[in-house]
């Protein structure tokens, strides 16, 4: 028996795996920056007060946080929405639509923008999981029928939401802020944040995910249904993209149609600095809500020190390339390592 | 006597964990197709592809036309007229056969590409190769047979004259293959020098002059076909010395009942299998490479849909569509490949063992993770999981401990009958016989084992009884007390049809 004794593991490799978690490291290094943006800002913009700049952050990081916690599930299974921000558009195009031209009540409109962003997540998890589409090619192609539909909808009018003051103004109270000016949207955030850590982390849904996403062929021939599963996933995206449609049309009250392509870039782009790897089988939710932090405060920021948009539009993109940079750098580490 | 072209002597060559060539050699003539055979892992194409530039050797002298050569590239090869066809071809399916020839090297005016000259070159080539084809065809709509005579002519047009095959007839129909020896036939004429890869014993006894018998990296003899009986060339593949004693009879208690009933099998690999396995069995499946043992694995398992055929388990039909059948039917697979379809790599060891069974651990919605923790902690020390924690990923255990967590991911699913294909693969000998060890310790419980496994030795040591498979067929099956290496070997090289 002797000779099997020795078939232990030797000791440098677990050593090697233990010492390479540089997913934690990012996540920390973000925040450090994002603390100390926050600290220094008041250099940059002078004559800004830190409550509203505080404000105009909470409120840019509402819709982009609703997307991001979204698309981290599906990261993870190591696919990729495209649509997402053109299907939150659409939701919300259609809310309005429904509401100025249809007549709808207001509580009716919102449950409609949800409704119609959870059916987009079904449709893309069954072409993803069913028709076996590569998730980049469906999701783009429903990225663009979401735009066109919503247009479609709201007769390529722009739809206005009513401000606080108006009929209907109440979904602004419960959603963004209340009368007394409290940000009550970072509770709906906070909320959902929590609910999905609990799904990610503490359900089979959560494993399944992570499972699917380390190795679908192998969680397949486990007996997981993997295609239940991934429509399910897919789906329970959409859901959280209807309520970043509420919050993004409590925000800026007005949508556009043909609007949102571009932001699924940013959601994405959050998740990736928040240590989900593109490859899938990795991720934390909570990576990704700084990385949605920084996003929001780098929108905001450049905004305050008064860069012009298409600047702004250009170092955003320098932003998501580097992320996805990062990303690679860190596969090809963890590559090394195995 | 005719011209020796190629001499290897002494070959070495070692990979991380496996002796591939140990003192292997092989002596080539101008114009003879010499058969090189063996079981599989016994090193015909290692060193083949030593010989082709491919891998660098650790020792040993290669003489190419009397002069010794030190290939860095498949290209020395080449230029030196030593070309190998793989069994997966190298063509571009969507150009033309005059473009595959001759690409990289087509005939130009200056800048612009002489079509005409291409297209006349080609035409030539394949007339003085007595090829029927038309340069200006694509490859893509070709038979496999011509695409490889394609294969070949672009090898030729580097006046290669050592040709290397690598189980050339396994993708070719009975008249393809008549076909393929012809054009054979004519190359040896022309004074090439052909080394033919292959398990089919009847095809080396009709087309080869020569033939080396490899084992276990080692070269053991070469005898002129003409004079040797097949059966002798069986036993000098595995007349190997055992050093494991085979089980002398079968362990499997009297009357014990039947669990698992397949029945005519079918699909585009598997022809017609039919098997029972008792409770408390090890059922060995014997046979080559492309056999289609894993084939016939994933058809009972559901991974692969089935064309035809029953499924019985434990004496009631079992209608398995997909692996959620199989599963709840309380049947796991452990894959050859446990990296591709066996484990998530990059999850813990807790998660990849209760990977199948995570329903067992949810209560009112919520997955419990300590259940989940008693329950891998439980199964890890029964079947002796060395890892340092629970959460270690997969990804840094060793072989045969990661197989272990296979193992335990069906047993904590409960699955009574595991099918074990190639369960040794790649792990030390410390870790196989613990493998061995487990196994024994599981049917003695009362679970049930298909055992798939290149290893005679290791089959005769572990089976109850053998079914031996070629080309999709079940082409013998012998209880332990009856099996030898030799009869074994001649049912996996046994004619089918």
């Amino acid at each position: 028996m002797g000779e099997i004794e020795r078939t232990t593991i030797p000791d440098e490799t677990i050593d090697k795996g233990r010492r390479f978690d540089l997913q934690r490291l990012l996540t920390m290094a973000s925040l450090v920056i994002l603390i100390v943006f926050f600290m220094t800002y008041g250099h940059f913009a002078r004559g800004l007060n830190l409550p509203s700049f505080s404000v105009n952050v909470l409120e840019s990081a509402y819709y982009i946080g609703f997307l991001a916690i979204g698309v981290t599930f599906i990261i993870i299974t190591g696919g990729i929405d495209l649509s997402m921000g053109t299907v939150m558009m659409c939701g919300a195009l259609v809310g309005g639509a429904a509401f100025n031209l249809w007549g709808f009540p207001m509580w009716l409109s919102l449950v409609l923008i949800i409704v119609i962003t959870t059916l987009f997540g079904l449709l893309n998890g069954f072409l993803v999981a069913k028709l076996k589409l590569p998730p980049f090619i469906a999701t783009l192609g429903t990225m663009m029928i979401a735009q066109g539909l919503g247009a479609t909808l709201a007769k390529v009018q722009t739809q206005r939401f009513p401000t606080m003051a108006d009929d209907g103004g109440w979904f602004k109270q419960v959603f963004l802020r209340t009368a007394g000016g409290f940000p009550v949207g970072i509770f709906w955030l906070a909320g959902f944040f929590l609910l999905a850590l609990f799904l990610l982390n503490k359900t089979k849904f959560g494993k399944y995910t992570f499972a699917i996403g380390s190795n679908m062929e192998a969680a397949r021939l486990s007996g997981i249904n993997t295609q239940k599963w991934l429509t399910l996933i897919y789906t329970a995206s959409g859901i959280f993209y209807g309520f970043a449609g509420i919050l993004y049309a409590a925000t800026f009250t007005t949508v556009l149609p043909m609007g949102g392509s571009g932001l699924e870039l940013q959601g994405i782009a959050a998740v990736v600095i928040g240590g989900t790897s593109l490859v899938g089988g990795v991720g934390s939710l909570s990576g990704t809500m700084i990385g949605v932090f920084i996003m929001a405060t780098l929108k905001v920021g450049l905004m305050a020190v008064g860069i012009p948009q298409q600047l702004q539009t250009l170092l955003i993109g320098v932003v998501v390339v580097l992320a996805v940079l990062l990303d690679i750098y860190r596969q090809n580490a963890a590559a090394r390592v195995k | 006597m005719s011209e020796v072209i190629v001499s290897m002597k002494g070959i070495q060559k070692k990979f991380p964990g496996v002796h591939a060539l140990d003192n292997a050699e092989i002596e080539l003539k101008r114009g003879e197709v010499h058969g090189l055979i063996g079981e599989n892992g016994a090193g015909k194409s290692t060193l083949m592809k030593v010989l082709a530039g491919i891998y660098g050797k650790d020792d040993g002298t290669v003489l190419i036309k009397g002069r010794e050569v030190e290939y860095k590239t498949p290209i020395d090869a080449l230029e030196d007229g030593v070309c190998m066809i793989h069994q997966e071809l190298n063509l571009l399916p969507h150009l033309t056969v005059a473009d595959n020839i001759y690409i990289g090297r087509e005939p130009k005016r200056g800048l612009v590409l002489d079509k005409k000259k291409l297209l006349e070159d080609t035409k030539n080539l394949l007339q003085s190769l007595n090829l029927d084809l038309d340069p200006t065809i694509t490859v893509n709509k070709l038979s496999v047979a011509r695409q490889q005579m394609v294969e070949i002519a672009k090898a030729l047009t580097y006046h290669s004259d050592v040709l290397i095959m690598d189980e050339p007839t396994a993708a070719l129909t009975a008249s393809e293959i008549k076909e393929l020896f012809k054009f054979i036939g004519d190359l040896k004429n022309k004074g090439v020098a052909i080394v033919y890869i292959s398990h089919r014993l009847e095809e080396l006894k009709q087309i080869t002059d020569e033939v080396t018998v490899m084992r276990d990296g080692q070269y053991v003899d070469t005898v002129v076909t003409a004079d040797t009986e097949l059966s002798q060339i069986i036993s000098m593949m595995v007349g190997r010395t055992i050093y494991e004693k085979p089980k002398a009879k079968s362990s499997v208690p009297e009357g014990s009942p039947t669990v698992l009933k397949v029945e005519n099998l079918s699909s585009r690999d598997v022809h017609n299998v039919s098997f029972e396995l008792k409770k408390g069995e090890i059922l060995g499946l014997a046979g080559l490479m492309g056999a289609g043992r894993t084939e016939t694995a994933r058809l009972i398992f559901g991974a692969d849909p089935k064309e035809s055929g029953e499924i019985f388990v434990g004496g009631e039909e079992a209608k398995i569509k997909s692996p959620i059948d199989a599963v709840n039917r309380g049947i796991g697979y452990l894959s050859e490949d446990r990296k591709a379809f066996g484990l998530a790599v990059g999850l813990s060891v807790a998660d990849n063992a209760v990977m199948a069974s995570l329903e067992d651990f949810v209560k009112a919605g919520i997955v419990r993770e300590d259940k989940i923790a008693e329950s891998a902690k439980e199964v890890a020390l029964k079947i002796d999981i060395k890892t340092p924690s629970l959460k270690q990923k997969v990804r840094n255990l060793s072989g045969g401990n990661q197989q272990k967590v296979v193992i335990a991911k069906w047993l904590i699913r409960n699955c009574d009958i595991l099918i074990f294909d190639e369960p040794t693969r790649g792990i030390d000998v410390g870790a196989k016989s613990e493998i061995y060890k487990l196994m024994n310790q599981l049917v003695k419980e009362g679970k049930s084992i298909i055992m798939i496994s290149s290893e005679l030795p290791e089959l005769l040591r572990m089976s109850d009884r053998v079914i031996v498979m070629n080309e999709g067929y079940k082409t013998g099956e012998v209880n332990i007390e009856d099996a030898t290496q030799e009869n074994i070997m001649e049912y996996a090289t046994a004619k089918v049809n």
